[in-house]
């Protein structure tokens, strides 16, 4: 058998170990991802080979936690796809705005990037105090640097300009305070939204909610994965609420397909049908 | 030439003077060319999805961007979208991360390589063309140490020399041809697996600095 078949084998059995023994399951994710991350991580972990890894990786809490911050992807920027919120803001909000209060669910939300991007727009489309986003992830690493809404000074110029060409109304300057090397958010924007940890793979759903953006999630899971997961965003979402993905993910020959309408074009907002 | 070598697919990398190669490339090969190419080609991350379209209508294969999760079909040219890495499934589906840029870029060469070099192995084509910096050089080795093949356009062909120049230090190239002469060697290498079983075919009589 060949090195990288055994490999393959290996990691199976470690993603089988820590779905057992920590109770995260990685085991329907796409392959050439994952096995890309997870041979990083080898890499820089010491240890010779996954077998030898997994000896440890079951039994130390620590080391494990250093394994699922490698393998996951926690790349985002906030505003990315700035048409993406441009369209959000001009169709889906005026919808928004009829209900007294507002549930969003961020999953997969990072270190809070987009749940702070939504977060401004909302604030200067008038909701201000309207709305609660949930945010959510697996990492619990990048879910407390979310909480902090820290990030280094070198991203502001990106995210000034993608929020310029989302449509934003102020200057993005108001709504952070430099500090040495860090950009810290404005606390009013932190105001609204929990950070919390949630699994996709074996959490259930949280319930009614108007608006449930997953962007840059689904692409790292097996289609029957992506199934169950959409049938839990459906399950969520109240009658005419908003599904959004990403750019590159689509909804299109899904099973919850036929009861959601496309919405601005090309930018896979998704709303639920009243039936 | 490869006389027993099946292969099943291309894969190539392009930067700089990008648009101008793949509309020779891809414009170079017949309608009935089968085997399927995935391709990256460094771009900016706002520029749209156009250029696809461009080459398509340019071109008798079928060229298009690539979506997350959809089978590879032969006779097709996948663009990575702007902004996202292409990575190929073992099953023969194609993948997307918006994980971290590799060598500055996203897509990054090497990501598309070393994915399509774990799931074809010794099927393999990979293909640098023009370009700055060095993205694909690692991709290549990887292809090569897996059995596939390392096909590098001339230097000296190219519009943007370095990223050729450092996939020839970096592997044993097996054919370093001007761009129009990668076509046809994509050609033979595909009529060489369809007529596989042909006997006493002869090494060699290509005008190529084979290595
Ligand atoms: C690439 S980021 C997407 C960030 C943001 N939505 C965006 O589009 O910019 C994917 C996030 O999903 C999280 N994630 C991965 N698997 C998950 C799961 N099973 N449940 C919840 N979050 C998960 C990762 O930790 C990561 O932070």
């Amino acid at each position: 058998m060949k090195r990288q078949d055994v490999e393959d084998i290996e990691i199976k059995l470690l993603l089988e170990g820590i779905f057992q023994v920590h109770g995260y399951d990685f085991r329907e994710y796409a392959e050439a991802s994952i096995r890309r991350r997870l041979t990083q991580w080898l890499q820089c972990s010491g240890f010779g080979s996954f077998s030898e890894a997994q000896a440890h990786v079951l039994r130390d809490h620590e080391l494990f936690n250093c394994l699922l911050d490698g393998i996951t992807v926690n790349v985002s920027e906030m505003f990315r796809d700035p048409l993406f919120f441009k369209a959000m803001r001009e169709d889906v909000v005026p919808h928004l705005k009829t209900y007294p209060f507002i549930k969003i669910w961020v999953a997969g939300c990072a270190a809070g990037e987009e749940a702070y991007s939504l977060a401004i727009l909302l604030c200067e489309e008038g909701l201000e105090g309207h709305y609660r986003i949930y945010a959510t992830d697996i990492n619990e690493k990048t879910l407390k640097q979310a909480a902090d809404g820290i990030y280094p000074i070198e991203k502001i110029q990106q995210f000034t300009q993608s929020y310029q060409k989302a449509g934003g109304k102020r200057d993005f300057a108001d709504y952070y305070t430099a500090r040495y090397d860090s950009a810290i958010l404005a606390q009013k924007l932190k105001n609204n939204i929990v950070f919390a940890s949630h699994n996709l793979t074996v959490d259930a759903g949280i319930g009614e909610m108007h608006m449930v953006l997953c962007r840059n999630l689904l692409i790292y899971f097996k289609a029957a994965l992506k199934e169950r997961v959409l049938a839990l965003f459906d399950g969520s979402l109240a009658n005419g609420g908003f599904l959004c993905l990403g750019v590159k993910e689509t909804l299109s020959g899904r099973g919850i397909a036929g009861r959601y309408m496309e919405m601005a074009q090309g930018m896979r907002i998704y709303r639920k049908q009243y039936v | 030439m490869y006389r027993n070598r099946q292969f099943c697919a291309v894969v190539a990398g392009v930067s700089m003077g990008g648009v101008e190669a793949l509309r020779i490339l891809l414009g170079g090969l017949p309608v009935n060319f089968r085997l399927p190419l995935l391709i990256v080609h460094h771009i900016s991350a706002d520029s749209g999805s156009d250029l696809a379209k461009l080459l398509g209508a340019r071109c008798a294969i079928h060229v298009k961007e690539a979506d997350e999760g959809e089978a590879i079909t032969p006779g097709t040219a996948y663009l990575a979208p702007p902004n996202y890495h292409l990575l190929v499934e073992k099953d023969g589906t194609l993948a997307l991360s918006v994980d971290m840029p590799v060598n500055f870029a996203r897509p990054s060469v090497d990501v598309l390589f070393e994915s399509a070099a774990d799931a074809f192995g010794a099927g393999l084509i990979g293909v640098i063309l023009t370009g700055a910096g060095f993205d694909g050089s690692n991709g290549l080795r990887k292809i090569k140490d897996n059995g596939g093949l390392a096909v590098v356009q001339d230097p000296s062909d190219a519009e943007a020399d370095s990223m050729p120049r450092s996939a020839l230090a970096a592997v044993e190239a097996d054919h370093v041809l001007p761009l129009k002469d990668i076509c046809g060697l994509l050609c033979s290498l595909e009529s060489s697996c369809l007529s596989r079983s042909t006997p006493n075919e002869t090494k060699g009589n290509t005008n190529d600095r084979t290595r």
